[in-house]
């Protein structure tokens, strides 16, 4: 009889535990990333970047597959930004275990798209809540990530990209990935799933780099000798993929068609760069690109926006108060 | 003088097509700001949608009013009670016109162009300002409460009509 008891106590822990992961609100997710101490006027996650300026050239490869003006045969500017993962806008370059790189490219006044990329291919979850409490287990240190890990058998593709990841020695040397999954739309109203890629054209090693600022620094003074070049490399789903699902893979045999070259000219220091302002919400998407209903995708856009939201106001505030100071 | 009983029909289905309105588009203000799940981006969508149908919306009826006859408020109000009776309906419509136009204004200093049911594209600027952002932003947050407040206000001031002073105000509008 006792033990029957302790069943019935213990039953709400253990379906807890087997069921899902509890709902996080946008705000208690960026209240996580910003840390104790948010660092004003900055965005709460990758804080540390450089403005960049360049041109996508399109040789209409992807055309057939999306009305996206930017994809006929031509050139489309852009502003962009390199930047480390984390919450602190003077940390470390080197410390920081993800790259990455995003765009914005202003068509027209009606047709904008933002793009955030990553150097991981895959995320480890594949729904908001369960990220959550990958980042909690990130800031509770390694074996609290070991047996986050443990438990969450969907993070295998991540665990084994990251087993073969080497850092380079150069943001202009590594691959950025959309992460998450979206429909090109062309003109017949035709739906293809797609992930893409930026696929860099020199090789840096990792030697040689000192000093907390190392990526800044090098990609400033890699600039100024050679534009930075990355392929433009879209991987179409077939029907046995989940487009989804963020966690998984797809297999390396999929179509895969370049769209062109991400040309980048020219790098600003981020609060003398126009990208500063700039929220890169993945789903501000131009007609000929539609977002899929990855739940990470779409809890993206939302954490975006309370990011972007506090970091307006205090620049609001901020210029304020130097009005008020002159 | 006409003092008529009853709005119009024009006038009753314009109020209580904009009370539905304006009810689910503060409802899901507040609940997309927080969400992350994935409905989310679609009741922003149809959030912002909404938000160009209330601005038409608000406009024709303010042009119906011009046209039609309203009833009288009671005649044993104090002058007090018909200031904050007429007041607080200028500062409704004023509110109701004020939301979209700062929701749009906070949209399009951030760049993003907002879709209105697939039908068009309402512009946005080319060079981000994240400062103009951040008022819009701010400002349509604080008229949404201010919104809520006055409703809960026009609400409560219709049912004290009907059920305290036993008048014809509500019966009106229905």
């Amino acid at each position: 009889m006792k033990n029957r008891y302790w069943v019935l106590l213990l039953a709400p822990m253990v379906s807890a535990a087997a069921q899902e992961p509890p709902k996080v609100t946008a705000q208690q997710f960026v209240n996580l990333q910003q840390g104790e101490a948010a660092h004003e006027g900055f965005r709460r996650a990758h804080a540390k970047g450089i403005c960049v300026t360049g041109e996508f050239r399109s040789n209409g490869q992807l055309a057939t597959y999306s009305e996206a003006a930017l994809f006929e045969q031509g050139v489309t500017p852009f502003i962009g930004r390199f930047s480390v993962a984390g919450n602190n806008p003077t940390a470390p370059d080197l410390k920081a275990p993800v790259r990455s790189l995003a765009l914005s490219f202003a068509m027209s006044s009606t047709e904008q798209w933002r793009i955030a990329m990553n150097t991981p291919p895959v995320m480890a979850v594949k729904d908001p809540h369960t990220f959550y409490q990958q980042i909690q287990a990130i800031q509770a240190g390694p074996k609290a990530i070991q047996a986050f890990f443990a438990e969450h058998p969907e993070s295998s593709d991540f665990l084994s990209w990251k087993a073969q990841y080497q850092p380079t020695g150069s943001f202009a040397a590594e691959t950025y990935n959309s992460i998450n999954a979206f429909y090109l739309i062309n003109s017949e109203g035709n739906e293809q799933a797609v992930r893409w890629a930026m696929q860099p054209k020199v090789f840096v090693p990792a030697d040689n780099l000192e000093g907390v600022d190392a990526l800044h620094q090098e990609i400033t003074n890699r600039v100024v000798k050679e534009d930075i070049v990355f392929d433009w490399m879209f991987t179409l789903a077939n029907e046995e993929d989940d487009e989804n699902n963020p966690a998984k893979a797809w297999p390396d045999s999929r179509e895969q068609i370049t769209a062109g070259q991400v040309v980048i000219t020219a790098v600003t220091p981020q609060l003398q760069g126009e990208c500063h302002g700039i929220n890169y919400d993945p789903l501000v998407l131009p007609t000929g690109i539609e977002a899929t209903r990855d739940p990470i995708l779409r809890a993206r856009s939302a954490a975006y926006a309370e990011s972007y939201r506090r970091r307006a106001k205090e620049a609001l505030m901020g210029e304020l108060e130097g009005q008020g100071n002159e | 003088m006409s003092n008529p009983h009853k709005f119009s029909v024009s006038m009753r289905l314009f109020h209580w097509a904009m009370a539905a309105l304006v009810i689910s588009m503060l409802a899901a203000g507040l609940l997309m700001v927080r969400s992350l799940e994935p409905w989310q981006l679609s009741i922003l969508t149809v959030h912002k949608a909404f938000g160009v149908v209330a601005a038409v919306l608000v406009i024709a009826r303010l042009v119906n009013r011009l046209f039609h006859e309203i009833p009288a408020l009671p005649g044993d109000l104090s002058s007090l009670q018909k200031f904050v009776a007429k007041a607080s309906h200028w500062l409704l419509y004023l509110l109701l016109f004020a939301m979209p136009i700062s929701g749009y204004l906070m949209q399009y200093f951030a760049g993003r162009p907002i879709d209105v049911f697939g039908w068009f594209r309402l512009p946005a600027v080319l060079t981000v300002d994240i400062e103009n952002y951040a008022v819009f932003r701010e400002l349509h947050g604080w008229l949404a409460m201010a919104l809520m407040a006055l409703v809960a206000l026009h609400v409560a001031a219709a049912l004290h009509h009907h059920f305290i002073r036993k008048d014809k105000v509500l019966r009106s509008m229905l």
